[in-house]
């Protein structure tokens, strides 16, 4: 049974419709990689799967619960963390602060938690006290990352992680989320960058025109005529 | 095109330049400037500088109960994004709860040398959250169910003005239009600070009383998880959302805490001046004032601005009727924004 299920989603901002009917899934432990031209929706179907937007048809299931439409603060007690593109952190809570904001609906000590972030970002870890948005873009979205891991989600939810950031620190946030699906977190992402996407991903979607259009093996996606050809020509 | 870079470094410098003049620094330099003039200008009408001394240990002291009052609404606006234009009403409510409580509960000998017994004490505390929890309420059968609906910001203010004058007719009904006091014709101690500059001891225990609160505002928000929740939704309502951040309990909190700091504002404020059904309401311009000269919003900026407007509404009064104590501060606060439109505290363009 796959973790997360979306069946024939249609949605969209007031009257204007955007997804025409989105079918995806995700397996425990993959990484699922969304890719298609601008406008495509990739970003919108991650606002439906979090509830950030209702669906008019079709439905989303997580571990065999119905979520569709449910509210953003209930999904994710649930075991789903999401990311999203701009304005992924709180800019002026400190890097720490951002991190137990993570795990709000938790009650305790975060103290292991934070630990294990700060493992696996050294970085965040030497500014812990440093204000988020006074940070560099790279740093940001460490910070979104290690926000949206203090809950230790079955699935993450990345949207256009490497949007805007330079060469090298896409190849770093690529690796870190090799890492963090090596620890057996599943991950659903969308990418501008679809070979490096595509290259990392068990599986991928090209979304385009509002639904999905073609499916696969991100290595066979990266090889398919069709795929350039929506890719490029969308 | 050997031209472009001459113009491109013009125009850099050119924005440095507009950079440099709206910083924080130009904010604080044009009002040390207006210091100074008040001080050349206080000379040359004989004016002494110990009244003008005086005035600002004054403005200060006011500065107290307005600082309670600002630090509410810029709460309520970082939280909610909206202008509550009904928190000066709420600070009046606060000081007439302040004067049923008090009846109700047996009043005390004059305490450490002040012009009040422990009543007035135990009545700040008891009217404290008894205001919070008006605001919540009111926040339940008003501005909620706008919320919910998604009005725009404009209708939640029009609410909130209609809010401000429905409260205050419910006092007037209650309690009459005339002025009274919670201590009438009572001993009214002073103590001489400096020579010559004299200040009742209740004042400065307003203003005692104000620094506690304003330092126990500034635990919860760093300290505390809710603090910590009600500042990450004033920087982004949906993130806080996304990381499971219960909103409808961090808008509890900042109805409580703002409507409390309300209740608190309004009766220390009534014990320096005097109770009237319209006394918050105006305080509102001046409260609006510091809010935005500190960058509405922001909480270190609305103390800024509380304190400053303090000082402006006194120290005026020494060239101009002191009636007109508010409309000098909103003067200075449009000088101010003239030069740093984002006020004290906000982000650099």
């Amino acid at each position: 049974m796959s973790l997360l299920t979306v069946e024939g989603a249609v949605s969209g901002y007031g009257e204007m419709q955007v997804l025409k009917g989105v079918s995806i899934h995700v397996d425990d432990g993959e990484i699922v990689s969304i890719v298609g031209p601008n406008g495509a929706g990739k970003s919108t179907v991650m606002k439906l799967v979090f509830g950030l937007l209702k669906p008019w048809e079709g439905r989303v299931t997580f571990a065999g619960q119905d979520i569709s439409g449910m509210a953003p603060e209930r999904v994710v007690r649930l075991g789903l963390c999401y990311v999203p593109q701009v304005e992924n952190v709180f800019p002026t809570l400190t890097v720490e602060e951002n991190l137990e904001m993570g795990a709000y609906i938790l009650d305790g000590p975060l103290k292991s938690r934070k630990e294990r972030v700060y493992d696996l970002f050294p970085r965040l870890a030497e500014r812990r006290r440093q204000r988020a948005g006074k940070m560099s873009g790279g740093e940001r979205q460490m910070v979104a990352m290690g926000r949206a891991l203090m809950l230790d989600p079955r699935l993450l939810m990345l949207d256009e992680p490497s949007a805007g950031l330079a060469p090298l620190l896409v190849d770093m946030i690529f690796e870190k989320v090799a890492e963090i699906n090596q620890t057996g977190v599943a991950v659903l992402m969308v990418e501008q960058n679809a070979k490096r996407s595509l290259e990392l991903a068990d599986r991928g979607y090209v979304l385009a025109g509002g639904t999905n259009q073609v499916e696969g093996p991100g290595s066979t996606l990266l090889r398919d005529p069709e795929v350039a050809r929506l890719y490029l020509g969308g | 095109m050997t031209e472009a870079p001459t113009i491109s470094r013009g125009r850099a410098f050119r924005r440095a330049a507009s950079h440099a003049l709206s910083s924080r620094w130009s904010l604080l330099a044009l009002l040390g400037l207006l210091a100074v003039l008040v001080i050349v200008f206080g000379a040359l009408e004989g004016i002494p500088a110990s009244r003008l001394l005086g005035l600002t240990v004054r403005g200060i002291l006011l500065g107290g109960a307005l600082a309670l009052g600002a630090l509410g609404i810029t709460l309520v606006f970082g939280v909610l994004k909206m202008a509550n234009f009904a928190h000066g009403d709420y600070m009046t409510t606060g000081a007439y709860l302040g004067l049923v409580v008090m009846a109700l509960i047996p009043a005390s000998a004059p305490i450490l040398g002040l012009g009040f017994g422990y009543e007035f004490v135990i009545a700040l505390l008891i009217v404290m959250p008894l205001t919070g929890l008006v605001a919540y309420g009111l926040d339940r059968v008003t501005f909620r169910r706008l919320r919910k609906r998604r009005a725009a910001p404009i209708m939640m203010a029009m609410a909130a003005l209609g809010l401000a004058f429905g409260v205050r007719s419910i006092i007037y009904m209650v309690f009459g239009a005339d002025f009274t006091f919670y201590y009438q014709g009572g001993p009214r101690p002073i103590v001489e600070l400096l020579p010559g500059l004299r200040v009742r001891t209740d004042q400065l225990f307003i203003l005692a009383a104000a620094v506690v609160l304003i330092f126990l505002v500034y635990l919860l928000l760093e300290r505390t998880k809710i603090g910590k929740a009600m500042r990450a939704m004033a920087d982004n309502s949906d993130l806080a959302r996304i990381s499971g951040i219960a909103t409808e309990r961090v808008v509890f909190w900042t109805w409580l805490i703002s409507g409390g700091l309300a209740g608190a504002g309004g009766m220390l404020y009534a014990l320096d001046v005097q109770l009237r059904p319209e006394m918050g309401w105006w305080l509102l311009l001046p409260l609006f004032a510091a809010v935005i000269l500190g960058s509405i919003g922001n909480v270190y900026g609305a103390l800024f601005g509380a304190f400053t407007m303090g000082i402006v509404w006194q120290v005026s009064s020494a060239f101009v009727n002191p009636a007109y104590g508010p409309a000098a501060a909103f003067v200075v606060m449009i000088l101010a924004l003239l030069v740093r439109p984002q006020g004290l505290m906000g982000r650099d363009k």
